[in-house]
């Protein structure tokens, strides 16, 4: 492990997350089809994850990845959320353009 | 036992308003009236026990119930205390009130609300009782409001009618401010003392822990029995807060016999009796007491001279014998105050419930014009009514004969100015008493054919209350005859500084001669006006000059309101029209702004998910820069 990393270097970890979360920030602002955006915000979600493993390794300190499990296990249950209210949008308004879900305006 | 007895006496009034206001309508008529006067008279029967107890062991019952509030230093139990005066005050508010329940029985018996009538009367006497058994300012106080509340509630219990709804308001506005006086008062004896008990109080004068030679102290007491006067005043209808007490005559013709006549207008009285240890010590108080007594009777009874209606003419002469009685006061001479306070109830018990009875058979009128010849169809009536005149007027050996006379003796020996004036004040009584009694029972029929018709003589529940009172009102005096008094010795224990009785020397007859030469003097000039001349009062509209001013009370009503009610009203429309105005300006005006704002800020909220999501990540972004880059 040590290797890899020192191979690699911590800093180029940094810059793919960092990298990873801008394309999921532009993935959800400009896609209009919301289970693009969805899993543009699991890119980003993953982002972090990428970053708290390395920063682990870099530590050596396994609470980092501890973390990450639960944070994996919490983005599957969100994923089964968020999916259910994508069909049951679907279901109403026989698409999931999120343009088209304007009806909660003042 | 005591306590259970003292409890039981207190509270049977109490159930009777309780059944009376919650289970009355399903009570028939007369079942709602007995159950009424049995808790009255329950009452009566406990205080008759207590009354034999206390005369012969000569020490007063005290239940104390529990502790109701501390303060540092300063403790306030809800105790009674059951003494010679409380005693002798409950028994005849009971003793009256029973009687009154009787009549009232009859004499409210077509009312639809006849059992809201006994259930007001009833409670009436539990806060009347609370007021006299207490043993502490504060209980006396509490039965002080209630009373209050009920002489509300009765005045105007002949609700439809609005001129009713006003006298009743006027009563209770007018005691409000007396009560704030005597609230003022307790304040100030609560604040010298560290105690509103009367036994604390007078031990503390007694004992000289009580410093009566600092004169702060003493500024301060003068400042609360000042207070306490005023309370007084607008319990008792002295001027200046007498005028609510005439008006008062809106209500049932019992009522105004039991509360406007032989209760709880005496509270006032009662209230400075027991305080008496504390009067004692401010002569310039007890001065202006005299004064505001002897001119009240005066007045008021120079007004009922002028009156035609029938009630309306007892009431100047309550204000005008509670006149008498606060010269009593004044004087110090508590004991004869006293005497004058149950002489006047039995007499003018009496002479209400016999004008009650009158209006009864002239179905429902009360002007004396269309009155006359009652006599002889309503022969109970006029001879209770006879008797109880001859008692106010003064004349030997009716009960009022002996208390007026000792209240002008005391007068005369302590002050001529107030002796003249007292002896005026009963020169007129004796005149409006028989002006009335001609007018009402003498000559011939004034009324309609169709009253004339109806004219018979009520029924024995009516009669029998007044043919009690009657005898009452001629045997009462004997309580306190000159010489050797009953009532005296029996208040001494209560009395601090009892009054010196003068030996009856020649200057004593003298002023019995001149007391009763007086009455007779103005019955005959009743006599010669109202049957030899056979004068009727002219129409309302006919009165002119002095005579115009004096049937308009001095304008006394209409003062009132130029110099307070209006400026009052004017205050208000002031704040109506000009800083409400201003203040529901400037509030609407933030509104506006808040709803301008929000009418803008709603154009925001779109409805589109990528323009929140666009501001979302800026702010964040703005967020961080602002951190990092700050």
């Amino acid at each position: 492990m040590e290797n890899i990393l020192q191979q690699i270097g911590i800093e180029n970890y940094i810059y793919l997350s960092t990298l990873l979360f801008c394309v999921g920030v532009f993935g959800v602002l400009y896609r209009r089809n919301a289970i693009v955006m969805f899993m543009s915000i699991e890119i980003m979600l993953n982002a972090v994850n990428l970053l708290l493993v390395a920063f682990s390794t870099y530590h050596q300190d396994a609470a980092g990845q501890v973390f990450v499990f639960f944070s994996m296990a919490v983005a599957a249950a969100e994923v089964a959320v968020g999916l259910a209210i994508l069909v049951a949008v679907y279901r109403n308004i026989k698409n999931i353009d999120i343009d088209n879900l304007k009806n909660l305006k003042g | 036992m005591e306590t259970n007895l003292a409890l039981l006496l207190l509270l049977a009034p109490l159930a009777g308003f309780l059944l009376n206001i919650f289970a009355g309508k399903k009570l028939s008529r007369n079942l709602s009236g007995t159950l009424g006067t049995i808790a009255v008279a329950v009452s009566f029967a406990v205080t008759l026990f207590f009354f034999m107890q206390v005369s012969s062991t000569k020490e007063p019952v005290m239940v104390n119930l529990f502790k109701w509030m501390t303060l540092a230093n300063f403790d306030v139990n809800f105790a009674f205390q059951l003494d010679q005066l409380s005693l002798l005050w409950l028994m005849f508010v009971t003793g009256i009130g029973t009687l009154i329940h009787v009549y009232s029985i009859s004499y409210m018996h077509d009312d639809e609300n006849i059992h809201k009538f006994f259930a007001y009367l009833n409670l009436f006497i539990f806060f009347m009782i609370t007021l006299v058994m207490g043993s502490n300012l504060l209980i006396m106080f509490i039965g002080w409001e209630g009373v209050g509340l009920c002489s509300y509630l009765l005045i105007g219990f002949w609700y439809k009618n609005q001129d009713f709804n006003d006298a009743a308001k006027k009563a209770f506005i007018m005691n409000r401010i007396g009560d704030l006086g005597f609230l003022i008062g307790i304040f100030i004896i609560g604040y010298l003392f560290h105690s509103v008990d009367y036994i604390d109080i007078q031990n503390a004068i007694v004992s000289g822990s009580f410093d009566v030679n600092d004169i702060n102290n003493m500024t301060w007491l003068g400042v609360a029995t000042l207070c306490l006067f005023i309370g007084a005043c607008g319990k008792s209808a002295q001027i200046p807060l007498y005028t609510w007490l005439p008006d008062a005559m809106a209500g049932p013709t019992p009522v105004s016999a039991l509360i406007h006549a032989a209760t709880m207008v005496t509270a006032g009285i009662f209230m400075i009796t027991r305080m008496n240890f504390v009067f004692d010590l401010t002569p310039d108080v007890q001065n202006i007491i005299a004064i505001v007594g002897a001119v009240t009777s005066l007045i008021a009874a120079s007004i009922g001279l002028m009156q035609n209606d029938i009630k309306k003419v007892l009431a100047y002469s309550t204000v005008s014998q509670l006149g008498l009685m606060f010269l009593a006061l004044g004087l110090g001479a508590y004991e004869i105050a006293v005497f004058h306070v149950i002489t006047h109830a039995f007499f003018k018990a009496c002479l209400f419930l016999g004008s009650g009875s009158v209006i009864h058979a002239m179905s429902g009128e009360q002007d004396m014009r269309n009155m006359g010849g009652l006599r002889k169809v309503m022969k109970v009536t006029f001879i209770t009514f006879l008797i109880a005149t001859l008692a106010i007027s003064g004349l030997p050996p009716f009960s009022g004969f002996f208390s007026k006379d000792e209240i002008l003796m005391t007068a005369f020996h302590h002050n001529k100015p107030l002796w003249v004036i007292g002896s005026v004040a009963s020169i007129m009584t004796a005149f409006y008493m028989f002006r009335l009694l001609y007018l009402t029972f003498f000559k011939g029929f004034r009324g309609t054919e169709e009253q004339k018709h109806h004219l018979h003589e009520s029924p024995s529940l009516i009669t029998f209350p007044l043919v009690v009172l009657a005898v009452l009102a001629l045997v009462g005096g004997a309580i306190s005859l000159p010489g050797s008094s009953w009532l005296n010795e029996y208040l001494a224990p209560i009395i601090s500084h009892p009054a010196e009785h003068h030996a009856l020397g020649t200057t004593e007859y003298m002023l019995m001669g001149v007391a009763v030469v007086g009455a007779l003097v103005g019955i005959g000039l009743a006599y010669a006006k109202y049957i030899k001349q056979g004068f009727v009062p002219v129409p309302d509209n006919e009165i002119t000059g002095f005579a115009k001013v004096v049937y308009n009370k001095f304008y006394v009503d209409e003062i009132y309101t130029a110099i307070v009610v209006k400026p009052i009203y004017a205050l208000g429309a002031f704040f109506k029209n000009v800083t409400e105005v201003a203040l529901s300006g400037f509030i609407f005006g933030l509104g506006k702004v808040a709803n301008a704002i929000g009418a803008q800020g709603r154009t925001v909220q779109n409805g589109s998910i990528g323009l929140y999501l666009f501001v979302f990540v800026l702010s964040v972004c703005s967020i961080i820069a602002y951190i990092f880059l700050k």
